[in-house]
């Protein structure tokens, strides 16, 4: 049985839609990922799912109960790790997840075991009695895991995981994340790194203003929109007379090379000053191409495809935009 | 408005609350602990020599009851607003729980109660307090904690409802000037209210702390009569009257 089904679920706020009728589904022990920037939805589906905000419309079912009417019954079996750190700071490191297993009703010797397993999963047990505005903030990203792991939850949310890490601390909980994942663990991830969303994610949804844009497998939608390699080319100045000007003065520059390369590609997307290849097969042909043109360009790059240019390519913007 | 969702899980977030507070109640109770005092000896034992007797008591014997009741109603009432608002709004501590089986209704609930605890507590230290400087003529006194309980339950309540109506740490400055200090100085705290004009009078009836006054300083002293059942029904109507406005007010600033 699905761990969340989502039909038409619709949600908004004084009047301003904030999530459009979308439909969604999250598979048993699966990873799955909202991919989308600031404002797109993300957060605001993830409250309606742990029950915070109400429904507006749709059907909206978290372990196969309706958030609508078993809210408590549902929270009790899952664990949620919110965008902004919310642990208790009158209260100590090992206090903080002793006192909510008590939210749990669970048992204080089980939850003394547990939250020393916790604490030890995620490199904390020597901070045990620190107060938790001591801890660095990847630490208390990882004491807000260990956290939302204290009740042993069927389906874990985790709302931008790593937004505001630096990136020894991101990889340090992405490594924790897998270990979780292989332990049958069900994850369900927001987030606007793309590096995030293909580490971790099974599946996932590309999300912008409300709606989903598409779903899928990070490498499936990879392949199926862009390829396997992007020649990205700078517009910003250009070369043709000797010296490096606007690329309005070098004449259509972009149909030129669009011109000289189309029958090397399966699609190209200009954003900004900055223009995207995606070769057919071999980047490395697209690129002699275009060294070859009298044109040189602020700047060349032949690089892997990535989600980024997924989301480029059915917005027409950036993730971080 | 959404019927109450009330589960037994409100003792576990008090008892978070409790265990804050066992680690810092030292300097929280010495803090609230002083300005009764300092009250008791300005103006108990300073003003009091100039003043003639209160309903046929020294002043300092008047007076002393009057703080009880009336540190406890400031006790409940910071706990209710700054106390309140800093865990919603700065530590999101009701975030956190709302993600757990524990329902809104559950956190607004032990925060009112947490707020009585506070009454009851901080009253019965002045209780004790004034029964060491032998103002305490009665064992009728041992009804003030309930009574503490009782005024307490309202005051967080009404606190709350602040709280829920202007969410902004500044704003509850004004919850003390315009609200709390005229409670504590009409209401019978410092003299008798039978010396004001009609209108005062009145207004000072509808004083939810007049009432918590009358009943712990008719304890204290020893002098029970049947009128005092007037002022505790009061104080418990105006309580069930109030007590849905807070839920419906907090779950709105939480609940978007």
């Amino acid at each position: 049985m699905d761990v969340i089904v989502a039909e038409k679920l619709t949600k908004e706020y004084n009047g301003k839609v904030a999530v459009r009728g979308i439909d969604f589904r999250v598979r048993h022990r699966e990873c799955f990922g909202f991919l989308g920037p600031n404002g797109a939805g993300k957060t605001t589906t993830v409250n309606m799912i742990y029950c915070l905000s109400p429904v507006t419309s749709g059907r909206l079912t978290v372990l196969g109960m309706e958030v609508q009417k078993k809210p408590r019954e549902i929270k009790s079996r899952l664990g949620v790790v919110p965008q902004e750190n919310n642990l208790d700071p009158d209260l100590k490191v090992l206090q903080n997840l002793l006192v909510y297993a008590n939210y749990f009703r669970i048992p204080t010797a089980t939850a003394r075991t547990r939250a020393m397993e916790l604490l030890e999963f995620f490199d904390l047990a020597d901070r045990a009695d620190d107060r938790v505005d001591r801890l660095s903030g990847g630490m208390k990203r990882r004491l807000t895991i260990a956290r939302a792991l204290i009740n042993n939850p069927d389906l874990v949310i985790l709302d931008e995981p790593t937004t505001g890490l630096d990136p020894q601390a991101r990889h340090l909980v992405w490594q924790r994340l897998r270990r979780l994942k292989e332990r049958g663990v069900t994850l369900l991830l927001t987030t606007h790194y793309l590096e995030e969303a293909s580490q971790l994610c099974d599946r996932l949804v590309i999300m912008d203003r409300g709606e989903i844009l598409e779903e899928g497998d990070p490498q499936g939608l990879v392949a199926k929109h862009i390829g396997r390699e992007v020649v990205e080319v700078g517009l910003g100045r250009v070369e043709c007379t000797g010296q490096f000007q606007p690329a309005a003065d070098c004449g259509d520059t972009t149909a030129m090379i669009v011109g000289r390369t189309n029958h090397l590609l399966r699609g190209h997307l200009a954003v900004g000053d900055s223009l995207f290849l995606f070769p057919r097969d071999n980047g490395q042909t697209v690129l002699q191409a275009l060294q070859g043109m009298p044109v040189r360009f602020s700047h060349l790059l032949l690089r892997p495809a990535t989600l980024e240019d997924v989301f480029l390519k059915l917005t027409g913007r950036g993730l971080r935009a | 408005m959404k019927s109450l969702d009330v589960s037994p899980l409100v003792w576990q977030v008090l008892r978070r609350h409790l265990i804050v507070f066992s680690r810092n109640w030292k300097t929280n109770l010495s803090f609230n602990f002083f300005e009764p005092l300092l009250y008791i000896a300005a103006l108990g034992l300073g003003l009091g020599a100039y003043v003639q007797p209160m309903e046929g008591l020294p002043y300092l014997n008047y007076l002393a009851p009057g703080l009880v009741a009336s540190s406890a109603m400031f006790a409940t009432s910071y706990e209710c607003t700054y106390g309140t608002f800093v865990r919603m709004e700065y530590q999101k501590t009701f975030y956190a729980m709302v993600a757990t089986p524990v329902s809104i209704d559950d956190v607004i609930v032990a925060e009112i109660l947490y707020g009585t605890f506070k009454s009851v507590l901080y009253g019965s230290v002045i209780l004790v307090v004034i029964l060491a400087l032998g103002l305490v003529a009665s064992p009728w006194a041992l009804l003030v904690p309930p009574v503490l309980a009782v005024g307490g339950f309202l005051f967080a309540v009404l606190s709350m409802i602040w709280t829920g109506l202007v969410p902004n740490i500044e704003n509850f400055n004004y919850f003390f000037s315009l609200i709390m200090t005229p409670l504590f100085l009409f209401s019978g705290v410092f003299f008798p209210l039978s010396g004001l004009p009609r209108i005062i009078q009145t207004l000072a009836w509808a004083s939810p702390l007049c009432h918590v006054v009358n009943l712990v300083r008719g304890l204290v002293l020893g002098r029970v009569h049947a009128a005092l059942i007037w002022d505790f029904m009061w104080l418990v109507t105006l309580t069930a009257v109030l007590f849905p406005l807070p839920l419906y007010l907090m779950r709105r600033l939480v609940i978007k």
